[in-house]
């Protein structure tokens, strides 16, 4: 471990900030975890005797590949910052500063691997191959969602706090039975149980905030009776709108998962390689059917909590001062060119890349189309349903009595 | 033909649907080697394993979330709510995920989970185990809900129900579990459709609706509405959302005359749409207004005073009276 004596809190006077044990065992099952961290913030590499061994896996392209997904995030997250301002979507959920937490942990997912994101995973949509402009189409307001997730294996955003914790834990509950069914049906047919590989697991975001939910509890309560294979990633990001952690919690957020008898790991969120590493032991961990996991990212939300709010209002700027200094875009680069990996060549091609993927969402954003409102009429079951047939009907004649209105105003606008 | 309990024809319902499809399952609080409180799922853990009937931690919100979870992932799973007082920690994911999955999936997820609620009063339980909420679940876009008032249609709309491709809540009527009648387990004959009401008595001077377990007593409404010489035609809803209101405007404009009945609170209840949407479609065929019978606005009273407070054979021909006096 290279920062041998980081704390595993940043509460005053709890004395819970117990200093980290030297064995592995107690780095997964200890109640005072401290914070795994391989990345300093000055951008040298430290070691640990459990998480080296996952860092190790990732060579020079990966590392780059870490930089070029997190430059790329953080470039979207300016551009949908500056569509909000000009009136082209209804809202934002800034994720500056979160890009490690982000792009560390959706890099350790497998395809087969289903995710379940809360609202700000922008950067986790990316490494699951969302197209980023579809992210938009819920803040712009023409959808609910904007996406197909089975075709990601990305979920939907969700705005009611903790309500996909559930979900999630129910999704892997089903996994879970799938490879149970599979593995009956192998031995049936005489062949070696286990072949239906690739496993799978799911993983689930919510924030410090949310973890006050009560859907959090009862996921978790969940995952543990039956062993799901899922790894609950919370993103402490230190506030809740304006409520700092200290209200959510009097304990490290990774502690609770001792409650719950599943291991809980506090990661330095804004250090890729080590949620990187800690997410991929975690998702392993759960694909085999060991435990569920819960990560506690401690990072830090730099910018406001959505585009309506003024962090200024209750918090200084020290704290933001503060966090900047730990930026994790700044580490690996640093970590990058002190270990010659990447120069300059590739530092303006990333930047580059991100002019162009601002410059695709902007023309992409502006070309959203509007739905037409016959869509939620066919979409509200997914059976013939006689009310939404009636009022569709109702709809379309009350429609076509504009119709002669509406054609004299075309008819101008035409010539 | 078999005679069989209600409570014994979901079980068989239930039965049938796990043996006909791998991927349903059950799940909630001690359903199974108690099988459940009303022993609806009794024995059913024994034949199908711990895996398919789910005794669950007692967490309603957990329930139903997972259960979303489980459906997303290709699973069928039927939710047992133990009482229907204790819905309501479930009633976020049902109301704000269940009910939107596939719409703002733009259609491309469907969550086909199955919520039983035993629903009613006429028991003489202690508070929040005798309530009506199906208004609340009906208010919301998404959801569908039944409610079988005999046997057969038990044995048949469990299953129908966990074929549908919807969410789908099953509110039963916990003080008719015990109610006998004969079930066709080879077809559901006129019950193929658990959307459609059923018109279980013919008649011309009124029509009474009712459904769940106010379907007996309006039957025995109607009968005693006979023996004073009024033709009353009962009407079996079957299905609260959404409402077949073809069959009721159709009697109506047979009878002239409606009267709606259930236990939950007259207020803002599904009698008042029924009220509303009659007077739209079939103003000039009624001869008297809709007359609304249900329960009080108050929250439901203590199992002694429970007799005033439910709708019986007394009010439904009063409320008779005063439609055939316009
Ligand atoms: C059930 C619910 N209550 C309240 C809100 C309003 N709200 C939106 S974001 C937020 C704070 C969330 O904080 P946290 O979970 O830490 O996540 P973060 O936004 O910081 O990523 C609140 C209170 C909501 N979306 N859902």
């Amino acid at each position: 471990m290279g920062a041998t004596h980081l704390p595993s809190t940043e509460f005053d006077g709890t004395g819970v900030d117990d200093q980290r044990e030297a064995q592995a065992e107690a780095v997964l099952g200890d109640p005072a975890v401290p914070m795994v961290q391989l990345l300093s913030p000055d951008g040298t590499l430290g070691t640990d005797p459990v998480f080296s061994e996952y860092a190790a896996r990732l060579d020079a392209e990966k590392l780059r590949g870490f930089y070029a997904d997190m430059a790329k995030i953080r470039r979207f997250d300016v551009e949908a910052t500056a569509l909000q301002r000009q009136g082209q979507l209804a809202l934002w959920v800034p994720l500056t500063g979160q890009e490690a937490a982000q792009i560390g942990s959706g890099r350790a997912s497998q395809p087969q691997d289903y995710i379940f994101p809360t609202y700000r995973e922008h950067g986790v949509a990316l490494t699951r191959n969302v197209d980023l402009a579809e992210l938009l189409r819920q803040f712009r307001g023409v959808s609910n969602g904007g996406w197909n997730p089975k075709e990601t294996n990305f979920h939907l955003y969700t705005l009611v706090l903790a309500a996909q914790t559930p979900h999630a834990v129910g999704y892997a509950m089903g996994i879970q039975r799938d490879q149970k069914r599979a593995a009956a049906q192998a031995a049936a047919a005489g062949s070696a149980a286990g072949t239906q590989d690739p496993k799978a697991a799911v993983m689930v975001y919510f924030g410090d905030g949310a973890s006050s939910e009560g859907d959090v509890h009862e996921s978790m309560v969940f995952a543990s009776s039956y062993n799901a294979p899922v790894v609950f990633f919370c993103q402490n990001n230190h506030w809740a709108i304006s409520v700092p952690t200290t209200v959510q919690t009097r304990i490290p957020l990774s502690h609770r998962a001792k409650g719950y008898g599943f291991p809980g790991i506090r990661v330095d969120g804004n250090d890729v390689i080590a949620v990187h590493a800690v997410t991929e032991w975690a998702l392993e961990r759960a694909r085999e059917g060991k435990s569920p996991v819960l990560i506690e990212a401690f990072t830090y939300r730099v910018g406001a909590h959505t585009t309506a709010d003024d962090p200024t209002k209750y918090r200084g700027s020290e704290e933001e001062e503060r966090w900047r200094a730990k930026d994790p875009l700044e580490r690996l680069e640093k970590y990058l060119r002190a270990e010659g990996l990447a120069d300059d060549a590739f530092f303006d091609q990333v930047k580059a890349d991100g002019d162009e993927l601002a410059a695709y969402v902007r023309k992409t954003t502006h070309d959203l189309e509007t739905p037409d409102i016959r869509t939620a009429f066919a979409n509200t079951y997914a059976q013939a349903h006689p009310l939404v047939a009636e009022e569709l009907a109702w709809f379309e004649e009350y429609s076509a009595g504009f119709a002669d209105e509406a054609e004299p105003a075309d008819t101008e606008a035409a010539n | 033909m078999t005679t069989m309990t209600i409570a014994k024809a979901i079980n068989e319902g239930l039965r049938a649907s796990l043996a006909g499809n791998p991927r349903t399952l059950l799940m909630g609080e001690d359903i199974g080697p108690l099988g459940g409180v009303y022993r609806v799922t009794d024995g059913l853990i024994g034949e199908f394993g711990a895996d398919r009937v789910v005794d669950t931690p007692l967490a309603e919100s957990g329930i139903i979330g997972t259960a979303i979870g489980l459906a997303l992932s290709g699973y069928l799973p039927v939710c047992e709510i133990q009482f229907d007082g204790f819905v309501f920690p479930g009633f976020n994911q049902i109301t704000t995920q269940l009910a939107k999955m596939h719409s703002r999936s733009n259609g491309n997820l469907t969550v086909p989970v199955v919520i039983r609620i035993p629903y009613g009063g006429g028991i003489g339980s202690i508070e929040h185990h005798s309530e009506s909420p199906e208004a609340l679940f009906a208010h919301t876009a998404g959801l569908r809900i039944i409610t079988p008032s005999n046997p057969h249609d038990a044995y048949w709309m469990i299953q129908q129900a966990i074929d549908c491709l919807d969410p789908v809540i099953v509110f039963e009527p916990k003080r008719r579990y015990w109610l006998k009648g004969e079930v066709d387990t080879t077809s559901p004959g006129q019950s193929a459709d658990p959307f459609q009401a059923h018109v279980l008595r013919s008649g011309t001077d009124a029509t009474v609706v009712a459904y769940g377990p106010l379907v007996p007593v309006a039957l025995a409404a109607a009968s005693a509405a006979a023996e004073d010489g009024h033709s009353v035609e009962v009407i079996d809803l079957r299905s609260i959302s959404p409402i077949d209101f073809d069959t009721v405007t159709d009697s109506v404009r047979k009878t002239g005359r409606l009267i709606v009945a259930h236990e939950a609170p007259t207020f803002g209840g599904i009698g008042g749409e029924i009220a509303a949407r009659v007077s739209e479609r079939a103003f000039h065929s009624l001869e008297a207004p809709v007359m609304r019978v249900g329960g009080f606005h108050m929250p439901y009273p203590v199992a002694k005073v429970e007799e005033d407070y439910l709708p019986d054979i007394d009010r439904i021909l009063e409320a008779l009276e005063r439609a055939l006096a316009y």
